[in-house]
């Protein structure tokens, strides 16, 4: 019986292919493909159903068209309902031409059918669902690892100074890099001062001070200073209306003047190298007056 | 009804979701960028605190409209355990969780108008309005 279901199908194709085609270019109207041409829109459609049928010929199941049919639509970034639409309105659509094949259909062929044509569409969604979701998932770990590559950056700047300039939301995963990466740094580099610099941090929270406010802590016991910098004025509202104490280390609002700071506790000063004209001058100012 | 722009918290990174659409809606109300980083502070907050305390709830926004005031209104709901003494969350340094213990007290200082609802074991509304100035 199984059999004879296929036989129907495949000696029908054109039919189903053709019913086929009507149903999804009808339900294209109020979807998702809208930004696509009509073109390109119906020989994919076209493509997919013969991919279908040819998985159908060989037993049902996976073939190597289909496979390479569905990487090519999940780099196009078509989107998966598209795919599992289209299965969908097949699936009805022969079981609709089969049944009206015959005049009288008991339960038990009724069954077959269902059972014969589930068998074929079933495996070619789970394949294409998992390929989809696999690529979702391989894009999203790589954007994790991007993201935590450039999480926590201690950049040594000068004998005894370090900088981390935090760029972005701090989440409890970063906090935990920040802490550790300063604490590493600091022993590593032979850090006096780190300047932390939250010019970038969009959102200062209780959360993100209280993060802040260990870290520093933390670096204090180990004997360097920490110095907070790159508050911006509305920040600093919004610290000051949450009741956040951030008095236990120096605050400074941007990098260049926590970086002055930091070269005063290091014992340093930044000084312009004189010219040998102005030495001149100021050797000929002084003949001159005396 | 109007259908209102609604955040579920259900990890950590919905609390970014629901500051981002927040500070938006704030952007197009016309907030200067010291309220809109109170705003966003304040989601902050509350979408933590259901996050920490609650694991799922939502936060939604709403713009209000009072004697031709405009306004933005926060809600954040759950169903988590609720809060067993209302009096001492909102006072500051007080924390269950080893916080800070300044987010509560803290939102009412940075928005106009505060108000909570929690029944212990049932959980906890809060919702606020920063006003247009």
């Amino acid at each position: 019986m199984p059999k004879r279901v296929d036989r129907i199908v495949l000696d029908n194709s054109d039919v189903i292919i053709k019913n086929w085609l009507k149903i999804v270019s009808e339900n294209r109207q109020n979807d998702y493909t809208s930004s696509i041409s009509d073109e390109l829109f119906q020989s994919t459609n076209r493509e997919f159903v013969n991919v279908i049928f040819d998985s159908l010929a060989s037993g049902g199941g996976l073939t190597k068209e289909l496979e390479s049919f569905s990487e090519r639509l999940v780099n196009l970034g078509w989107p998966l309902s598209y795919l599992t639409d289209g299965l969908q309105t097949f699936r009805r659509v022969t079981i609709d031409f089969v049944l009206s094949q015959h005049d009288q259909i008991d339960t038990d062929f009724f069954s077959v059918i269902l059972d014969r044509v589930d068998t074929w569409v079933d495996p070619i969604i789970n394949k294409l669902v998992n390929e989809y979701s696999g690529s979702w998932e391989h894009t999203v770990s790589l954007q994790r690892v991007a993201l935590q590559e450039l999480s926590a950056p201690l950049i040594p700047v000068m004998r005894n100074i370090t900088i981390m300039p935090l760029i972005g939301t701090i989440d409890t995963e970063r906090a935990k890099q920040i802490m550790e990466n300063l604490l590493t740094g600091v022993i590593k580099h032979n850090a006096e001062v780190v300047l932390i610099d939250i010019t970038g941090v969009p959102v200062v929270d209780t959360m993100v001070a209280h993060h802040i406010i260990q870290a520093a802590e933390a670096v204090r016991l180990i004997g360097a200073k920490c110095i907070l910098v790159g508050i911006r004025p509305e920040i600093a509202q919004t610290i000051v209306n949450l009741g956040i104490d951030l008095g236990k280390f120096p605050t400074k609002s941007s990098l260049r003047k926590g970086f002055e700071t930091a070269l005063e506790l290091t014992g340093r000063t930044i000084q312009r190298e004189k010219k040998q004209e102005t030495i001149v001058e100021d050797i000929m100012n002084q003949l001159t007056e005396g | 009804m109007e259908l209102k722009p609604c955040v579920n918290i259900r990890q950590e990174w919905d609390i970014v979701g629901a500051r981002q659409l927040g500070r938006e809606k704030a952007k197009e109300l016309g907030f200067g960028t010291v309220d809109q980083a109170r705003i966003a502070t304040a989601i902050s907050e509350l979408a933590r605190n259901i996050y920490l305390y609650a694991g799922i709830g939502k936060v939604y926004f709403e713009m209000v409209d009072h004697l031709g005031k405009k306004g933005l209104k926060i809600v954040a709901v759950d169903e988590g355990p609720g809060i067993r003494d209302l009096s001492q969350v909102m006072q500051d340094g007080y924390s269950t969780s080893g916080g800070l213990g300044a987010g509560l007290p803290g939102v009412k200082r940075l928005m106009d108008t505060f108000e909570i609802n929690s029944e212990w074991g049932e959980g906890t509304e809060i919702s606020a309005v920063k006003w247009v100035r």
